[in-house]
């Protein structure tokens, strides 16, 4: 740390303040939502208008409902989290000796000892925290178990959601979720796949990241 | 920092506004960002109420600055985050080439950041034997055109595909002649994958640092940025101290703002948080992460009440997109790093009135950039104040007073003594009238006459058929 640039800028801010009212910090509330079903519909139009596939799928089926979506897009790796709910009912669902399904890659080291692993596989299938249905936006939380790279670097993302974890603002699921009180190292919002406007303003969808996002929500 | 080394700002002018793709490509960009921003902020009650939030919220952040920055220092401290502070542009690029060092590292690969232009990092970089590659597409394509960048967003905006297309054919090996914007992006994810890859440090900058929580939000389309700060072992964030923001709660209306006014979106790809490099047991994600608070001026700025406002910039760049000078020149005339109308406010302010006062002369005061500026800069009065200063910095100093040159006090005397004197008024009135149509179009008034209409003037004033019609007119 260098010391004396950091006491030299803090000396000159707090003379620059000297006698600065401190305004208090206003409140703000985006416009309501409809509840329910509409909130969830809200959010489904948005994704989809940014070149996301939404599916709503059984809860206890979900694994069946994602082959054929795997299969139409001719993934042959899925790198998924072992040890995680999803990745557990993941491995139940799979029948690894079916030629047409891709073969299932756990994500079991450090990034360190199999980055080119990460970065050959075709699709990787993660789990959400929630959503946000005002922005149309997914909260991801990669942790030990669920590392991030999982939604960055394969061409295809699938996450899923549960239904029940969608809110209506940002600010909405911060305070539900309680943020503020143990922010994980990495968390992200993400709202479609990777996309840029550098050329020419033309939307183009998968520069860096993900080529394609696939979102289940999980429905009783 | 950052300028080409002659700044000559009327020869920049002169040659951007001859040139008529540079000004083709920026109009139709223009009118598509202010079109979108239009659309998704299509209520205006709640634009305005929600650019009221935006501008209190930095406020008040900015007026509780160094107790927030030693909060966010305390709070990244404890997340992991090893904080540094730097006093100006060459103190924060020694800091970046210390830990590079530190790493034996040679290949930095850097996501979308001002204030890494502001300080000329790349350039400093390169100069020590590190190789800093720009993973942001438009960062990417001026990289490899060796130029700045001409928009706080779009950076590449003055190029068309074309430019693009033989760009990329010409400097990225084995890279075939494409016009297809698709496919140039295609060449550009190969070409950045293998580099993100390969990279031993990432650079990023940071939109809103949280103090609270010790997290730095970073926000992006394309994903480079999540790249920059996932993949490689080391992240470097810098960011100028005026970005902290108090509470998570914050974020919501800034983010809102931001992302509506810079691309019209109702929210970016990608919204990042980040409180921390790896933790025990995570299996990715950087093992150091650096945060770099940098000063570079801002302290002095935050010391001028009125001035203070210009720390308040989000760096959406709508104020750019909605000025008419900047539409017509373009981000490379204005010679630094901060083009359009928060540059001709900031750059004087960073620079010196002595050197780039003059930006503040690109401005015809219309007032879209402050209406449009969604934490309510008063941009105009700002130019104004430059203006002003610039005035006052005469060859005397400021101790000179402030006063204008000779043939400007002459003008305006003779401007008062005709219009003061009913006979003189009288008298200019009937000469413009009969021989106004006539104005020489050399000298002084060609630079005016060269592309316009000359005016018409009417040859009776308005005041004389006044008289004629017997209406009051006192
Ligand atoms: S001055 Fe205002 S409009 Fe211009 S870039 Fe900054 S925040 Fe945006």
């Amino acid at each position: 740390m260098n010391e004396p640039a950091r006491t030299m800028i803090l000396s000159r801010l707090r003379a620059a303040v000297r006698g600065v009212l401190p305004v208090a910090p206003p409140e703000w509330n985006p416009p309501a939502l409809p509840g329910g079903e509409a909130r969830i519909e809200r959010l489904q139009r948005l994704l989809e208008a940014v070149r996301t596939e939404v599916h709503r799928v059984p809860r206890t089926a979900w694994v069946e409902s994602l082959k054929p979506i795997l299969r139409q897009r001719g993934v042959r790796r899925l790198l998924y989290a072992p040890g995680t709910p999803l990745g557990r009912s993941l491995e139940a669902g799979w029948d690894d000796g079916a030629g047409d399904l891709p073969r299932r890659i756990p994500f079991e080291r450090p990034m360190e000892d199999c980055k080119a692993m990460v970065f050959e596989v075709d699709a990787a299938v993660t789990s959400t925290a929630g959503a946000v249905a005002d922005v149309g936006s997914l909260v991801l939380r990669p942790d030990a178990r669920e590392p991030r790279s999982m939604s960055l670097v394969p061409p295809l993302h699938i996450a899923v959601l549960d239904s029940a974890a969608v809110f209506d603002s940002l600010g909405a699921i911060m305070r539900a979720q309680k943020w503020a009180a143990a922010m994980p190292a990495n968390l992200v919002l993400v709202s479609g796949p990777s996309r840029t406007a550098d050329i020419e303003m033309t939307l183009a969808f998968g520069v860096h990241g993900p080529k394609a996002l696939v979102v289940l929500i999980l429905v009783d | 920092m950052g300028e080409r080394p002659a700044f000559d700002f009327r020869g920049n002018i002169l040659r951007a506004l001859a040139d008529g793709q540079l000004r083709r490509n920026l109009q139709s960009a223009m009118d598509g960002l202010i079109r979108k921003r239009r659309a998704v902020f299509d209520d205006p009650a709640e634009l305005e109420a929600l650019r009221t939030v935006g501008q209190s919220l930095k406020q008040a952040a900015l007026s509780r600055l160094p107790a927030l920055l030693e909060e966010l220092e305390a709070n990244c401290t404890a997340n992991g985050i090893q904080v540094h502070w730097a006093e100006t542009a060459a103190e924060a690029n020694r800091l970046v080439l210390a830990i590079c060092q530190g790493e034996r590292a040679t290949r930095v690969v850097k996501g979308k950041s001002m204030v890494t232009e502001e300080i000329g990092l790349n350039h400093f970089l390169a100069d020590h034997g590190v190789e800093v590659l720009e993973t942001d597409l438009g960062e990417f394509i001026i990289q490899l055109a060796g130029e700045p960048p001409s928009h706080i967003i779009v950076p590449a905006v003055h190029k068309n595909r074309d430019q693009i297309a033989r760009l990329f054919h010409a400097r990225i090996p084995g890279a075939p002649y494409t016009e297809k914007v698709e496919e140039l992006n295609a060449i550009a994810r190969r070409t950045l994958r293998q580099k993100f890859f390969e990279g031993q440090v990432g650079v990023s900058g940071v939109n809103f640092a949280v103090a609270r929580t010790g997290s730095l939000c970073l926000v992006e389309n394309e994903g480079n940025g999540r790249m920059c700060t996932t993949v490689p072992p080391v992240h470097i964030a810098l960011m100028g101290l005026e970005k902290v923001v108090a509470r998570l709660e914050d974020l919501p209306p800034l983010l809102r703002l931001l992302t509506g006014s810079a691309t019209g979106q109702i929210v970016t790809t990608y919204v990042n948080l980040i409180s921390g490099p790896r933790r025990p047991g995570e299996k990715d994600g950087p093992r150091e992460l650096h945060l770099i608070l940098l000063d570079n001026g801002r302290s002095r700025i935050l010391a001028d009440p009125e001035l203070r406002q210009t720390l308040q910039c989000i760096r959406c760049g709508t104020c750019l997109n909605h000025c008419p000078v900047y539409v017509r020149i373009g981000g490379h005339a204005y010679g630094f790093v901060y083009p359009g109308p928060i540059g001709e406010v900031l750059t004087p302010q960073l620079e010196g009135l002595a050197r780039a006062g003059v930006l503040a002369t690109a401005s015809s005061l219309c007032q879209a950039c402050g209406e449009v500026c969604p934490v309510r800069i008063p941009l105009p009065d700002l130019i104004r104040r430059m203006r002003t200063d610039g005035a006052c910095q005469g060859p005397g100093g400021p101790e000179d007073g402030c006063r204008p040159p000779l043939w400007e006090s002459l003008a305006w005397k003779i401007w008062a003594l005709v219009n003061t004197h009913p006979g003189l008024n009288a008298l200019g009135n009937a000469l413009l009238g009969r021989f106004g149509r006539r104005l020489p179009r050399r000298g002084p008034l060609a630079a005016w006459s060269a592309v316009r209409t000359p005016p018409r003037f009417a040859p009776k004033s308005l005041h004389a058929l006044a008289v004629k019609e017997g209406l009051p007119h006192e």
